[in-house]
């Protein structure tokens, strides 16, 4: 049995795992409309490539990936597309963004399908496959996986590539169900990173909750040299930070990414929708999700992205009474959505209806007693109550001071604390002030320079017209005719001196020409 | 005391000499308080401070001829930031210059813009585009909504409309905070 590197806190939270684990993963409906949000995952938002009236077919590009760091959107069915417009999403703002609206036909006709040959192929095109086809972190970061799976980006070379199928968060079981029954795929999928990646050696991580999970993946991995590592059941092991900490006892640098420290990580998810991009031809339409909590048959369907939550509760047999809240992620870490109109998207690991056993009992916050609980469960090694502190004065760069951005937003503070402060929240509060404010410097800073720019353009141009006028003053008639008028005696006098010169001398005109020739010849010699 | 002398003067000549070099080695350019401020400015360039600018409203503060509290886009932060920076006070935003308000965008209503390019030369970042007897548009992303193309308008075609909401700028709200901790006194007068 292999080594296991305990991290810091943590909490051993009501799993809630056994409501809906049970069946296997349903089909999901197919719904007369989908909503297919441009951006599904973090970093620059798809450009649209389709527009109203088009007919899309099921896998075909309506959104393509825009820069470096971003992904390109998919039709989920066939169909015609009525609109390109702003629509709800799910955010916990509930604002709208930008979607694709496709009606469908109902024909589910595919786009021609082309397998990818990564073996043969060059790397950065196995990752351009993959890019092109939409694959993003499955596990609720929906980081684009191309990114991910480029080891030239890193001087260190990959020690460790993880695969987390950790699944700490009470509720969700759709990575559970995926490894019980597509273990196979998943496995396939872990070839291509491994192909990508060369890591030294591929470790699997599976909470000791979900024993079935773990032989599946066991018996699917025989042979192949990837271990299998049973993790004890302590949210939040499935965190990227504490899942590495866990299996290898490194530790991520507070400022630095897994790749860093020669480790990288990715869901059991993504590792199956990279098996269907690469060795299908098959880009992400889909994705399994977990529908729990007061709904009448909780379970985990596969549904097409751009399905309204609604349709897939009305799957499950439809709400059942005490729904204080719809959730769209786990009670932990999830948010709260404000209708069930908007749509699954590559996000969406979970559905929760959540009731009064979900949800602890809301109390009015009390004062910080300093207690010190939520020191001794903070997997990140921070100090809540001093993050609580500044981020509530509003002392954003002190919170930084006690790396702020190192939170996860785990929630395990606001759990445990006997006050009930919400301090989750006010860490997002402050992270978020804190990239307004660098935003806006950013801004004020360009504003500064088109200023400047301008002072100076102003300036030039009133140079420029000053030197214009200066060319254009002195044509030559002009001051000779003033002088005429101004100074017509000396001028006079002068005529008159020179006048007998003139008369005297007629040889006067050719004088200078010889004056020349005598120049030139002087030259010449 | 020869000695004394002797050995005063040495050092006198030797600190002096550190001295001369260290101001040549170490000149600055410029006055670099004045960039410090200038950094804290919101560069709205909107002139309600009565300067011509960030840059000069800046200068003054420096000088001291201006106060820190003359700038309402900066709005109470700024102040505050000011107010760290220098060492002094923060104090509340003089209503003479105005009042903090939310973040404003000019918009041009296209249909009865004459072209007659008064607002192109009023905006302090060039963040308008048309020419004489076109149309002009304001470009959205550099507008610092300092509404000096208001006024030049002849046909008053210009709004002030605030920043739309998105997903990409939409912020976590301030929680609720929790009640102040009820000192003795309190209770006591309570």
């Amino acid at each position: 049995m292999s080594v296991l590197f305990p991290f810091h806190g943590g909490l051993k939270t009501v799993r809630h795992k056994i409501e809906s684990n049970q069946g296997s993963i349903l089909a999901g409906p197919l719904p007369r409309q989908l909503t297919v949000p441009l951006r599904q995952h973090i970093g620059a938002i798809a450009k649209p490539l389709v527009q109203a009236g088009d007919r899309v077919l099921k896998g075909q590009m309506i959104g393509q990936a825009d820069g470096y760091i971003s992904a390109a959107v998919h039709a989920p069915s066939s169909g015609m597309v009525t609109a390109v417009e702003s629509r709800p999403v799910p955010h916990p703002s509930g604002l709208p963004d930008a979607c694709v609206i496709i009606d469908t036909d109902g024909e589910e006709r595919w786009i021609e399908r082309q397998a990818v040959d990564y073996r043969r192929l060059h790397s950065s095109e196995v990752r351009g496959a993959l890019r092109n086809a939409g694959v993003v972190g499955l596990g609720g970061a929906v980081f684009p996986s191309a990114v991910k799976l480029n080891p030239g980006g890193h001087d260190k070379p990959l020690d460790t590539l993880i695969l987390n199928g950790a699944e700490c968060e009470p509720w969700i079981t759709c990575d559970d169900r995926l490894m019980r029954e597509r273990a196979a795929g998943i496995v396939a999928g872990l070839h291509v990173m491994v192909h990508l990646l060369e890591p030294r050696e591929v470790l699997i991580g599976i909470e000791d909750d979900k024993p079935d999970a773990a032989a599946a993946m066991t018996a699917a991995c025989a042979g192949t040299g990837y271990q299998v590592r049973v993790v004890p059941t302590r949210y939040p092991s499935g965190s990227v930070k504490q899942l590495v900490h866990l299996l290898t006892g490194k530790e991520i640098p507070f400022d630095g990414l897994p790749a860093d420290i020669g480790v990288q990580c990715f869901n059991v998810a993504t590792a199956h929708a990279v098996h269907r991009a690469i060795d299908f031809g098959e880009p992400v339409l889909s994705r399994v999700v977990t529908v729990t909590g007061q709904v009448a048959q909780p379970g985990n369907v596969e549904v097409l992205l751009g399905t309204p939550f609604a349709a897939l509760v009305e799957l499950c047999g439809g709400y059942r009474d005490g729904v204080e809240r719809l959730i769209m992620g786990g009670p932990m870490m999830g948010f709260a959505l404000h209708d069930d109109g908007v749509p699954v998207t590559k996000a969406t690991n979970c559905i929760l209806a959540a009731g009064a056993e979900a949800l602890p009992p809301e109390q009015p916050p009390m004062p910080c007693i300093r207690c010190g609980a939520c020191v001794e469960v903070c997997p990140a090694n921070l100090l809540p109550q001093q993050l609580y502190w500044h981020a509530r004065a509003k002392e954003f760069d002190k919170a930084q001071d006690y790396h702020l951005f190192s939170c996860i937003e785990c929630g395990c503070c606001s759990t445990v604390c006997p006050s009930h402060i919400p301090l989750v929240q006010f860490y997002r509060y402050a992270k978020n002030e804190i990239w307004a404010q660098e935003k806006e410097k950013q801004k004020a800073e360009l504003a500064r320079q088109r200023h400047q720019a301008r002072l100076e353009r102003l300036e030039r141009e009133q140079k420029e017209r000053e030197a214009k006028l200066r060319q254009k003053t002195p044509p030559r008639p002009v001051p000779a005719a003033k002088a005429l008028e101004v100074d017509q005696l000396p001028i006079e006098a002068a005529v008159a001196r020179a006048r007998p010169e003139r008369g005297a001398a007629p040889v006067d005109e050719p004088q200078p020409s010889v004056a020349v020739t005598a120049d030139g010849a002087e030259r010449d010699g | 005391m020869i000695a004394a002398i002797v050995v005063l003067s040495a050092l006198a000549g030797i600190s002096g000499l550190l001295l001369g070099f260290a101001a040549v080695r170490f000149k600055v350019e410029g006055d670099p308080i004045v960039d410090k401020i200038d950094a804290i400015l919101p560069q709205t360039q909107c002139g309600q401070c009565g300067y011509a600018g960030c840059r000069p409203y800046a200068e003054a503060i420096a000088a001291g001829e201006a106060d820190i509290n003359q700038c309402p886009p900066g709005g109470e932060n700024g102040i505050v930031a000011l107010a760290e920076l220098l060492g002094c006070d923060p104090k509340p935003l003089n209503p003479d210059n105005g009042i903090e308000k939310p973040k404003m965008v000019a918009v041009i209503d296209e249909q009865n813009c004459i072209g007659c390019t008064l607002c192109i030369q009023a905006c302090p970042v060039d963040a308008i585009l048309g020419a004489a007897k076109h149309m002009h548009t304001v470009i959205d992303r550099e507008c610092t909504g300092c509404e000096l193309c208001l006024a030049p308008c002849p046909v008053d075609c210009i709004d002030m409309v605030p920043v739309v909401q998105t997903i990409a700028n939409w912020k976590w709200a301030y929680p609720n905070p929790t009640p102040e901790i009820h000192r003795p006194t309190d209770r006591a007068a309570a």
